[in-house]
């Protein structure tokens, strides 16, 4: 491997600027029988720089992970630099030209800067490294503008330099079409524009540039074409220069189908007299700074926020899954100090925590032992656990929640997503809980499973108990809470009545919050 | 075994139960496999006291293995039950000599029970995965052992020591029914009680135990504490079988005891398991051994043999993961 590397770029084909290097047509995906993408088309012109912009769980960086081969699409057909390819893979779309970059980078921490660029491309004579990537690292950082130590090891840089070592890997392997997941997330403001010079430089060399992101400012100041989505589908593309921070918020937004039929409000609680739950001050290493909310009896309350935000983070530590730094917590007027998850459930805590499979579930157990888990005790004569007292509360609360299939002993592992979400409701509710925390219950499940579980959270609320609801939909916490806060930067940053607003008007304060954070870190 | 393969173009639907089968009782297929084998080819094979010798050979490696089930389940593994066994033994024959006999043999699973609450204690508080921690405290618990003998071997020639090992109540051996009755109360624990199923949800997917109330690391130090009394159990059987206690006793028997339990089908990764299938493991193991014996075959081979019986053991439980 003596051939010199090149960095120029012609167009390819014949000289027609405007056709699309990567093009996607009909191109779905689910997971697990549910369905994120639905048969979109979509095209990336070479030398352009392409923004995805959504809500949370719109599709965008599926769309991004499907042309950098980390997603197998379900169904429709991929052309890269017009031809057709079937199965699709990293180590496939590098050699054809296509690297992504992702929002946790993938460097080798203990590598130096060279070594990470060169990895798995070493050029070597009988098998001994030859040891001139400094020469050929000097070339590419000089293409790209980079002014990095070479022998730095990459786990020792900021994440900002950090990246410039994901591109200059993308770069070594003569990537033209390089895919960004999110870069900006954890740069400050002006690290975040210096990452845009590069990225304008690249595409001036005609390099194309797919930008995952959910920085509207970010997008807009950077990208020549906008694509904007919304449950899985492209609500339209566009040059960036006729869209606007409020046409982008609009069709992000939208109407979805999803917002229509909530059930009805449970009825107003007191909010007189002690909190069911109180929390003061609260601040973790986790990134939760000097939290403070309250939740009645009968209340659902909502935590909105962005991703990163810190929402799950606050029902954590309240929950004792985290320690806190400083701060309170209250139960029923009553100090909880000692928490850990033991404490909390026996105080009347329950949490569904955001990831049932990583969180909620044991794979191995059948539904019974999952459900019955937290609660072993109450099925126990000295350690003996009742198997027909147990068989009978896992029958009741499978037929409560209509699980499917409906077996108390059913191998949880083969669920759908809708069902092992049922199975992690129905394992909280068994231990009939005053504070229950649900973090994302309806993520991932179909309607049916999402209609039953709205059910539940206003049922239990009329029976007394209080619930905690994040989503990264904003419109569940519209349609199901009395009252929601806002958290951003880690704080609780005020609270809002869901009846009284729109989704636009709280989507519009959490952008401009995050955009106050972003001035707090630049300054 | 060869039945999984015999037909690849065929359509996969059909044997799929029969794959799930062998998966589950892969291990009691091939013991019933090995035993026509060894009927055919050996007269003195089949007959009941040659069966009984081989189960009573190795109740203490069955009992080991019956404990290390448990660790495993709870998604650990304990590399120090060798030296434990050599701690318990030697203890064993001391007391035994200044003391009384009796004493000795009770002290033996207590002492391997303390050295397990070690275990147990060193991996949850400085959160050191249980492969390295034990094979840490196991080269201490070794020392300790050489440190009580100081070198030297322990001869015990005392009828109320022996006993314990050699007697019989009936036609069946003592050692044979304190396996038994061990083997049966941990099922009891792992299937019936709280406890048991709490090391199956901590070795299933611990941050979800923890979430669920679970004080993880409490049911850990018990598993391992089990572990050490099952290894202190199996030294006292064995010391008073040979009636010699010696530092060096039961080196690689931990490596035999994890051999068993994988080979009887108990999950590697945690979360999965059984008992008997780590009885099983055991017995398929000695029968293995007992083969080479009675056909005279050439025991250059036996090692081989039952390293491939442990590939294939760990490849079926592989494919069943997949699935």
């Amino acid at each position: 491997m003596d051939e010199t590397v090149t960095y120029s770029h012609e167009a390819h084909g014949s000289g027609d600027e405007a056709a699309p290097c990567i093009s996607l047509r009909g191109v779905s995906k689910s997971f697990s029988g549910v369905s994120v993408l639905r048969d979109i088309d979509i095209d990336f012109k070479a030398g352009e720089i392409h923004g995805l912009i959504g809500e949370n769980g719109a599709g965008k960086s599926t769309v991004g992970k499907i042309v950098g081969g980390y997603y197998t699409r379900s169904g429709g057909a991929l052309t890269v630099f017009g031809e057709t390819v079937g199965h699709w893979d990293p180590p496939q779309a590098l050699a054809r030209g296509v690297a992504m970059m992702h929002q946790e980078l993938q460097l080798v921490p203990d590598l130096t800067v060279a070594q990470n660029v060169f990895l798995g491309i070493e050029t070597s004579r009988a098998g001994f490294l030859a040891g001139n990537e400094a020469a050929r690292l000097a070339e590419i950082a000089a293409f790209a503008g980079f002014d990095l130590d070479p022998s730095a090891r990459a786990g020792t840089l900021s994440i900002a330099d950090q990246q410039k070592v994901e591109i200059m890997r993308a770069l070594a392997r003569e990537a033209r079409v390089i895919v960004m997941d999110e870069p900006t997330s954890s740069l400050t403001h002006d690290e975040a524009e210096r990452l845009h010079g590069v990225m304008t430089r690249l595409r001036d060399r005609g390099h194309t540039i797919i930008y995952v992101s959910h920085f509207l400012d970010h997008v807009l100041a950077v990208c020549d074409t906008v694509t904007v989505m919304r449950d899985g589908a492209i609500i339209r593309t566009g040059p960036a220069k006729d869209e606007t921070k409020a046409s982008l918020i609009t069709a992000m937004i939208g109407r979805s189908a999803q917002d229509v039929a909530y059930p009805e409000l449970p009825p107003e609680p007191r909010r007189s007299g002690t909190p069911l739950l109180s929390v003061h001050g609260l601040s973790t290493e986790t990134g939760v700074r000097s939290a403070d909310l309250a939740l009645y009896p009968g209340e659902i309350v909502g935590l909105v926020g962005l991703v990163g935000s810190g929402r799950t983070e606050i029902v954590r530590a309240i929950f004792g899954a985290d320690p806190a730094l400083s701060g309170t917590v209250e139960i029923d007027g009553e100090p909880f100090d000692e928490r850990s998850p033991h404490a909390a459930i026996a105080r009347g805590l329950a949490m569904v925590p955001e990831d049932r499979r990583k969180q909620g579930l044991v794979l191995t157990q059948p539904v019974r032992a999952n459900m019955t888990l937290p609660h072993l005790g109450r099925f126990a004569r000295a350690g003996l656990i009742g198997k027909r007292d147990e068989r009978g509360a896992v029958a009741r609360l499978v037929d409560y929640f209509d699980v499917h299939p409906n077996q108390v002993d059913g191998q949880v592992v083969n669920y759908s997503g809708g069902n092992q979400q049922k199975v992690v409701m129905g394992k909280w509710i068994l231990g009939d809980p005053q504070i229950i925390i649900l973090d994302e219950p309806s993520r991932g499940v179909d309607i049916g499973a999402r209609r039953r579980i709205h059910e539940f959270i206003g049922e239990t609320a009329r029976r007394g108990a209080g619930i905690l609801l994040i989503s990264s939909e904003i419109e569940e916490v519209m349609g199901l809470a009395h009252r929601a806060y806002t958290v951003s930067g880690g704080r609780v940053t005020g609270q809002f009545v869901p009846r009284e607003t729109t989704v636009d008007k709280v989507i519009w304060r959490l952008f401009h919050e995050q955009d106050q954070q972003e001035a707090k870190k630049s300054a | 075994m060869s039945a999984t393969n015999t037909t690849p173009g065929a359509s996969a639907a059909p044997l799929l139960p029969v794959l799930r089968f062998l998966q589950t009782y892969a291990v009691a297929v091939m013991i019933a496999a090995l035993i026509v084998l060894l009927t055919i080819l050996s007269d003195s094979f089949l007959t009941l006291q040659n069966l009984i010798n081989i189960l009573n050979q190795n109740a203490p490696l069955a009992i080991m293995a019956s404990a290390m089930t448990l660790v495993i389940i709870c998604g650990g593994f304990d590399l120090s039950v060798g030296a434990i066994f050599a701690v318990g033994g030697v203890v064993a024959a001391a007391l035994a000599l200044q003391v009384h006999p009796v004493a000795g043999l009770i002290a033996a699973p207590l002492v391997g029970m303390a050295l397990g609450f070690v275990n147990g204690l060193t991996i949850t508080a400085l959160k050191i995965h249980s492969f390295l921690a034990t094979l840490a405290t196991g080269l201490v618990y070794r020392g300790i052992a050489i440190l009580i003998t100081g070198g030297t071997l322990i001869p015990v020639r005392l009828d109320a020591f022996t006993w314990l090992g050699r007697e019989r109540i009936g036609p069946v051996y003592v050692a044979v029914l304190v396996l038994i009755a061990f083997a049966v109360i941990l099922t009891v624990v792992l299937t019936r009680t709280t406890l048991g199923r709490k090391m199956f949800a901590v070795g299933g997917n611990e941050e979800a135990s923890i979430l669920s109330g679970i004080r993880t690391r409490r049911i850990k130090i018990i598993a391992f504490s089990i572990n050490g009394f099952a290894a202190g159990l199996a030294a006292a059987i064995a010391v008073s079988r040979i009636s010699l206690g010696q530092a060096t006793a039961g080196t690689g028997m931990e490596l035999e005891a994890i051999a068993a339990v994988i080979i009887g089908g108990t999950s590697i990764y945690g979360g999965q398991g059984a008992v008997w299938r780590s009885v099983a493991g055991v017995f398929m193991l000695a029968l293995v051994n007992n083969g080479f014996n009675i056909l005279n075959a050439d025991p250059f081979y036996k090692d081989l043999t039952t390293g491939l019986i442990i590939v294939a053991a760990v490849a079926i439980s592989a494919s069943g993961r997949r699935n």
